[in-house]
């Protein structure tokens, strides 16, 4: 019997489990008497098909479905959202987001909310994924060392992670406005006068940076954590019998075992960071101006916010970062079906 | 009353078969065996009795009613598995209820047949625990009571003991034995360990790769292989087989050299011709030092195991043939030495080179 | 004592301090403070008064000025500590204020009015806390429906996705059929399929089935969750098989299986989609935003969005609402850090 199971075994049987589950069991055993037909009919492969069922047609309604007619959305024009009432324009909305005199300078496109939003993404994710990926790391690294009460302190990094988005960008609107923590620590350690964050472009981008890695590097360092455990304990002591010093370690033994993980977590914090848009939605609303609008934003407007709404660029942008995303995913799939072969050897 | 027969049934996954023309005839009663070599077919013979596969072609019979389609759970079969395959989050109580419950038995039956089970295997002391709290020979006796109460036409066996450490296996069998006896009820049990097909079966089935080597009572097994598999399969250790020729063949007996000594086997052998190449078996237990000056092989010991009742050796004779010899008592050999071995004529096995039984 | 500040900062190995010993503790402390930090800052703040908020350099605690009762005035007065010209302070009470000049009167003298220079006073302070942050807001305003949207779309939604999810990972882990792998590619290979995607004919779906501005538009579209069944199919995965065919020999249909065998053995996957689950659903914003238009229906993250995005933005009622929205994934953090841990570590869920 597989010893996942003796956890469960090791309980005590109570029969008062049942007096609590009684009106499910009944439901149960009434739901069992048409079901029971159905097998003797359908056989197993039929009751296959029931169980499989419920959750297939959710996803296919609400994912899959959604998913195909988006690319018909990209080639209808209108500002009506039922499909029967647009148009069909062809690749005209592609044309259109394309449609630059210069692509490293948004203002020469037609879509030039487009082009800012995608230049902002970018410059946000290889910025806030790089920085991520390094506290991770080390906060995986001191974190794996033999401190005085590990989960405690794990515990502390990992708190912001199950944090609502809204409630993370609440929490540093509040400490980053001029009547905020961030003035009250400047002016008591150095006297600075206090000074609206939010409002200064440059600021508002490093507080969109540093707010998304302060919610998510729990999460990310956690896996590293994980990673740098499963390390024999055995090539420690044996690099340690060599005289090997700490620094080497690190680079040659700690780091390259490590690298799956690295890799894992590089891939699933760019896919996270690409759709970037609560935290930095409820901080700074996508500005001053236009400096913190990201993608998501941007589609979100097009297609549902903004006066002159435009669902069909909207899905057209959609699937350009959809295909970004799409990329990520099999490099992601890739490594982590080389990491369970690395896993077999 | 269930005779469970079985007509060609084959089985196969995909390309792979498995099972190939498999006739049986399972009497009312019977204790049955499946034994065989792992990957041979025996497990998958016995899920597609209890309905828990569906042979690809073929039929099944219980009591002459077709049951190819009849779901595992109306076969009115019972199954005890290999690792028991008790429910860990339920009691012992609620395991052995569960199936008379899906039948919708009434409560003071389902309870009357509980404790009439706990009396008989000696589990009532702990009912109202959980599997995970047993040990191993208490999770067995469970497994088996919840195949008692459901009181089947047959039992099915899954390599029931094979979870057990030596010991417990032992006593055990003897339990099941007993249980047989007293039941009467038709039993079929697979085991890769031969030992226990021969102290449990009344009859013996062979299989080797998905098809029946021979059938038969233990003794018929051990006494009259039916082929050169059966033969090393059946006895510890394992027969011998070295080379022979036939010098002449009798109506009464068969001569046959081997090891440089011409034998005359007492039985006839149905169509061989002088000269013809045989494979001639001996088991190592009808092996005996030869006396002083009496005929024998001589043999160099290569390896002695003396185990105190007995003393194994093995040995190569001159023409590089390898032996075995199971010699009673205790015996002051050692590597190296020569000695000579002596085997009665009645004790060997001829066999041709495709394995089948001459004589 | 000695033995618990050495317990504290013990090292690795050798007796010398290395400088990554160093580091360590200074990474520690330092999370500490800036992981903590503005979580109890903001439940601080939420205890302020209107007036206490909009004060700099703010103050740690929540303090109001102290009041009197004065005779001759019909409301309470706030309190000062006034320096005096020769050194002494004195507490005075404030009447009006005029440019830099305050009038004020000693509470036990209250007919004289004394001219005081405000630069020459201080507030008298207490600390009180400003539960009316936290009461007005459900009285006056629909944040009791806001948290009852919230709880409903949460409970929902984990429940259903809990049902489907364990059903199609039984009948991925323990049936043998066509199209079953091609089934798991498109599960796994849609795990990434963001919502941010698909919104705009999500929402046209929504609403072409009557969704919009339902609470069921809003969780519909989750509970399908590629990542529940493939995470509930790894764990029935390891279920033995022998148990399923048991029962079956036991007379029981499948759907007893199911429900009596699979699922009670599947409690632990169960309970960490759950934990995940109420997280995520407590969590959701952008989809929310888009499906609900209707105050009333609005769930707590989309209420506190719109209050906190008006021009005129009342920070001690957001403030205070934000922790009460923060509290129940809190109590999930402190009761369930564990279980979440080992389910991140093991599946890389989040």
């Amino acid at each position: 019997m597989s010893n996942r199971h003796e956890g469960q075994e090791a309980r005590p049987a109570r029969r008062s489990d049942g007096l609590l589950l009684i009106p499910v069991k009944a439901v149960m055993q009434v739901i069992d008497v048409p079901l029971r037909a159905w097998q003797r009919l359908a056989g197993l492969t039929g009751m296959a098909s029931f169980f499989l069922l419920p959750n297939m047609a959710v996803f296919a309604i609400f994912v899959l479905v959604p998913f195909v007619i988006n690319f018909v959305y990209s080639v209808t024009g209108g500002t009506e959202i039922f499909l029967d009432q647009r148009f069909y324009v062809g690749a005209a909305q592609y044309r259109d987001i394309f449609d630059c005199r210069s692509y490293l300078d948004p203002s020469t496109c037609v879509e030039d909310g487009f082009w800012v939003s995608t230049r902002n993404t970018a410059l946000f994710v290889v910025v806030q994924v790089a920085l991520m990926i390094l506290v991770a790391l080390v906060t995986a690294l001191v974190l794996n060392r033999e401190i005085a009460g590990r989960s405690f302190w794990r515990a502390v990094f990992f708190f912001p992670v199950l944090l609502s988005p809204v409630v993370v960008g609440l929490i540093w609107r509040w400490i980053l406005q001029r009547q905020g923590l961030l003035n009250l620590v400047l002016y008591e350690l150095f006297g600075f006068e206090p000074y609206s964050w939010l409002t200064d472009r440059n600021a508002a981008f490093a507080a969109a940076v540093g707010v998304t890695i302060w919610a998510r590097v729990g999460f990310f360092a956690l896996i590293l954590l994980a990673g740098l455990q499963a390390i024999p304990k055995e090539l420690y002591e044996a690099a340690e019998m060599d005289g090997t010093r700490r620094t080497r370690v690190f680079f040659r033994i700690t780091l390259p075992l490590l690298m799956p993980n690295l890799l894992v977590v590089l891939v699933l914090g760019l896919i996270r960071s690409v759709q970037v848009f609560d935290e930095a939605y409820v901080l700074t609303g996508g500005g001053p101006g236009t400096s913190t609008m990201y993608l998501t934003q941007y589609i979100y407007e097009k297609g549902f916010a903004s006066d002159l709404r435009d669902p069909g660029l909207a899905a057209a942008a959609s699937i350009l970062m959809g295909a970004v995303l799409v990329v990520l995913t099999l490099v992601q799939m890739a490594a982590s079906r080389r990491n369970e072969k690395k896993g077999e050897r | 009353m269930s005779r469970i027969t079985l007509e060609k049934v084959c089985k196969s996954f995909g390309a792979l078969g498995v099972l190939h023309d498999i006739d049986l005839d399972i009497r009312d009663g019977e204790f049955v065996v499946f034994v065989g070599p792992s990957g041979c077919g025996k497990s998958t013979l016995l899920r597609q009795i209890a309905g828990l596969d569906r042979p690809t072609s073929g039929e099944i019979h219980i009591d002459g009613k077709l049951v190819n389609t009849v779901p595992a759970a109306d076969r009115g079969l019972a199954m005890v598995f290999q690792s028991y395959a008790l429910y860990p989050h339920m009691s012992v109580r609620q395991n052995l209820a569960f199936g008379l419950e899906n039948a919708r038995m009434p409560r003071a039956e389902i309870d009357k047949r509980i404790a009439e089970a706990a009396r008989m295997l000696e589990i009532g002391d702990y009912l109202e625990r959980r599997p995970g709290q047993l040990s191993g020979g208490q999770r067995q006796r469970v497994a088996i009571g919840r195949a008692i109460v459901r009181n089947p036409t047959a039992f099915l066996l899954d390599e029931p003991l094979s979870n057990l450490d030596a010991e417990l296996r032992i006593s055990m069998r003897a339990e099941l034995s007993a249980l047989h006896d007293r039941l009467r009820t038709t039993m079929i049990y697979v085991t890769h360990d031969q030992i226990e097909a021969m102290t449990l079966a009344s009859r013996i089935v062979v299989l080797r790769k998905g098809r029946v080597e021979q059938v038969g009572t233990p003794l018929d097994l051990y006494n009259r292989p039916a082929n050169r598999f059966v033969a090393g399969f059946i006895g510890a250790p394992s027969m011998n087989f070295v080379k022979g020729t036939v010098v002449e063949a009798g109506d009464t007996a068969t001569s046959v050299s081997l090891m440089g000594l011409s034998v005359a086997v007492p039985r006839p052998a149905a169509g061989v011709a002088p000269g013809q190449a045989v494979s001639v078996g001996l088991r190592p237990q009808h092996i005996s030092l030869a006396g002083d000056g009496g005929d024998g092989v001589p043999v160099e010991v290569t390896l002695v195991e003396a185990l105190g009742s007995e003393t194994v050796i093995h040995g190569r004779t001159g023409g590089g043939e390898r032996l075995q010899a199971v010699l009673a008592g205790q015996h002051a050999l050692r590597a190296g030495e020569s000695v000579r071995l002596a085997f009665a004529p009645a004790d060997l096995h001829l066999f041709d080179d495709a394995g089948l039984r001459l004589a | 004592m000695g033995n618990v500040l050495r317990f504290l900062t013990r090292r690795r190995g050798g007796d010398r301090w290395h400088w990554t010993d160093v580091v360590t503790w200074v990474w520690l402390i330092g999370g500490l403070l800036v992981m903590f930090g503005p979580a109890v800052w903001l439940v601080l703040s939420s205890f302020k008064t209107p007036a206490a908020l909009a004060a700099f350099p703010p103050t740690l605690m929540p303090y109001v000025i102290e009041e009197a009762i004065v005779a001759g005035y019909d409301r309470p007065l706030p309190l000062y500590e006034v320096r005096q010209a020769d050194g002494r302070t004195v507490v005075l009470a404030e009447v009006r204020r005029i440019g830099i000049v305050a009038q004020m009167v000693d509470p036990r003298a209250p007919e004289t009015i004394v001219k005081v220079n405000i630069a020459d006073r201080q507030p008298v302070e207490k600390v009180s806390f400003a539960t009316s942050n936290y009461t007005e807001p459900f009285v006056h305003f629909d944040f009791l429906r806001y948290l009852w949207n919230s709880v409903f779309v949460t409970v929902m939604a984990t429940a259903v996705t809990l049902l489907i999810n364990s059903m199609a990972a039984f009948a991925l882990a323990k049936y043998k059929f066509r199209g079953q792998s091609l089934i798991l590619i498109v599960i796994v290979g849609t795990l990434m399929v963001p919502l941010g995607v698909i919104m705009v004919p999500l929402y046209s779906m929504i609403s072409a089935l009557g969704l919009f501005n339902s609470l069921w538009g809003v969780i519909w579209p989750t509970v399908a969750t590629p990542t529940g069944v493939f995470l509930l199919r790894q764990y029935m995965l390891t279920i033995p098989d022998e148990l399923i065919d048991a029962a079956r020999m036991d007379k029981a249909s499948e759907w007893q299986i199911y429900w009596r065998i699979v699922l009670p053995l599947a409690t632990p996957a169960l309970a960490v989609l759950a934990i995940f689950s109420v997280v995520w659903r407590w969590n959701d914003f952008l989809w929310p935003l888009i499906v609900l238009s209707q105050s009333q229906l609005y769930t707590l993250q989309v209420g506190l969005n719109v209050y906190a995005g008006q021009l005129n933005v009342q920070w001690h009622y957001i403030l205070a609402m934000t922790v009460v929205t923060m509290i129940p994934v809190v109590l999930v953090f402190v009761f369930l850090q564990r279980f979440i841990a080992r389910g991140i570590a093991t599946s890389g869920l989040k």
